[in-house]
């Protein structure tokens, strides 16, 4: 995934579990969970949306790389 | 207009899904109806033939209001002719009948409080309750009246009561009340709209998004789908409103109730290390969280200590007919509905987690159902996820507890005398001290942080 698809895959995931919340007013190293408000069951939303649209399954082991915008960018694009 | 709750007193209509004529059974949802709280799916109460929409949309109305009539199915038969449904015991039986039945002596009881000895005596022989005249105290039903009414012939034989209907009954597409509101202002016709909400449903920007496109404005579909006609409660008015029905109700608990608090922090490993093992097998959709386990605990530990389990009603403790677990939900914009998980100690977790996602994202959405948000027997705050390392939680009345759950994080905890770093969580009881004393409370907590040290038998 190139970091420009990264970018358009966490803003459909988060379209679809959040649609209140504007990933554009986020910056890019705050915490996405509390930015966004979003709890366990929103986060695991966001997890499953971002599974398919990377095409790849994300473990539990790998959310600590899902912390912020930018680290999840980091994280997609580097497979 | 059935109560939904201690503290409704009056609903909008919002939304018909049935018309005169269409044929109804009971349980299949009729009607969409407007609260303080939020938009709930309300189903018939009876089989039969819908004779009249009596309450038109956009309509507010008190609770106990007759909505609609419907015509058993016999009585159909015979009625053709007349056109006018006879009136007799046979006779149209109202899909509000419930909520005029409960026996008020308290004054705000929700509409169900035949009390639940009464109900599981209806249910075993198959009574529908809501046709039974009461001839007790204050028009309560009585056992006499459940066995009186199973013994004389009925219209139609009462179906199994609806206990736990599986989502997505109807496969309607799914809108929510905000959209569907802005799209009757605009004029949109929502069946061209396409939703990007969960399950595809409709939302405020999809119909703003089907406006700016040009898309041909129709008026308001016909019946059924008929779009309400009143200037709809802005989003501030609602807001006031909830607030209000939520002040009400926590007025009354703290003013009825005397409140007991007790805390106990759980060991959570045993639960982390397992879900971690699960969760490394289960494909992404299927994947567990804690608070799933946490209210599996919670459910089994009232089987064991049942005296959390119920209501406090006209000076006694009334069992509840099930361990109902009312899951405290907060809604994106403020306020909370409590919809219900029934009979959760009867499931397995997965399907817990299913119950769970499936219900955050209908109450989100505006798409609960009556007998979830009437029929919970406890209730369960997990306020874990905003951070709190506990919360103590005010009692949804005439409930005689509340489960709270904080946040599970590593803390130094001692074992064996070795201080370490471990998940733990701060679990929580209010109790109501009427029906319970601490005692009670302490077994209860302690009895849920023995389950949760063995995740495997959850």
């Amino acid at each position: 995934m190139t970091p420009q698809q990264a970018r358009d895959a966490i803003a459909g995931a988060l379209r679809k579990i959040a649609p209140d919340a504007d990933p554009a007013t986020v910056s890019p190293d705050a915490d996405l969970r509390d930015a966004l408000g979003l709890d366990s069951l929103d986060f695991l939303g966001f997890v499953e949306e971002l599974s398919q649209r990377a095409g790849r399954r994300i473990d539990e082991d790998d959310y600590p790389q899902l912390a912020t915008l930018a680290s999840t960018i980091k994280f997609l694009s580097r497979s | 207009m059935p109560s939904l709750g201690a503290d409704m007193d009056e609903g909008t209509l919002t939304e018909w899904l049935v018309k005169p004529g269409d044929k109804v059974h009971k349980g299949d949802i009729i009607a969409v109806i407007d609260t303080a709280k939020s938009a709930i799916e309300i189903e018939s109460f009876h089989t039969g033939i819908v004779d009249r929409l009596i309450v038109p949309v956009g309509e507010t109305v008190p609770v106990g209001t007759v909505l609609a009539t419907i015509t058993p199915p016999e009585a159909e038969a015979v009625t053709t002719a007349a056109a006018q449904p006879v009136t007799v015991p046979a006779g149209p039986v109202t899909a509000a009948a419930k909520a005029e039945a409960p026996p008020k002596v308290t004054g705000e009881q929700p509409a169900e409080a035949a009390s639940p000895l009464i109900r599981q005596l209806a249910r075993r022989l198959g009574v529908d309750l809501t046709a039974v005249r009461g001839t007790g105290r204050a028009g309560e039903i009585t056992q006499a009246d459940v066995r009186r009414a199973a013994a004389a012939p009925r219209p139609a034989p009462a179906p199994a009561p609806v206990t736990r209907e599986k989502p997505g009954v109807a496969a309607r597409q799914p809108v929510t009340p905000l959209a569907r509101r802005l799209a009757a202002e605009l004029g949109v016709d929502l069946a061209a709209v396409t939703g990007t909400g969960p399950g595809g449903a409709v939302r405020e920007g999809d119909v703003r998004r089907a406006t700016a496109a040009g898309q041909p404005t129709a008026p308001a579909a016909p019946l059924p789908r008929q779009a309400p006609e009143r200037a709809a409660r802005t989003a501030a008015e609602r807001a006031l409103a909830m607030r209000q029905a939520i002040g009400r109700l926590m007025a009354r608990s703290k003013r009825e109730i005397p409140h007991y608090y007790l805390s106990n922090t759980v060991d959570l490993t045993a639960v982390m290390n397992w879900l971690h093992e699960r969760n490394r097998e289960l494909p992404v959709s299927g994947r567990l969280v804690p608070a799933a386990l946490l209210l599996k605990a919670t459910a089994l530990a009232l089987r064991r200590v049942p005296e959390l389990n119920g209501y406090w009603q006209d000076d006694h403790f009334n069992p509840g007919d099930g361990i109902h677990l009312g899951v405290a939900i907060s809604l994106r914009g403020g306020g909370l509905v409590t919809p219900a998980i029934h009979a959760a100690d009867s499931l397995t977790v997965a399907e817990l987690m299913g119950s769970l996602k499936d219900l955050v994202t209908r109450a989100r959405a505006g798409r609960l159902r009556r007998a979830e948000l009437t029929e919970a027997t406890i209730t369960v705050t997990n306020l874990g996820d905003q951070g709190v390392e506990a919360v103590f939680g005010v009692i949804y009345p005439p409930q005689v507890a509340l489960v709270g759950v904080g946040r599970p994080a590593e803390r130094p905890f001692a074992t064996s005398g070795l201080v370490g770093a471990r998940p733990v969580v701060v679990t929580t009881l209010s109790a109501d001290h009427r029906a319970t004393d601490g005692f009670t409370g302490a077994r209860y907590l302690t009895t849920m942080a023995d389950l949760l040290q063995r995740p495997e038998e959850l």
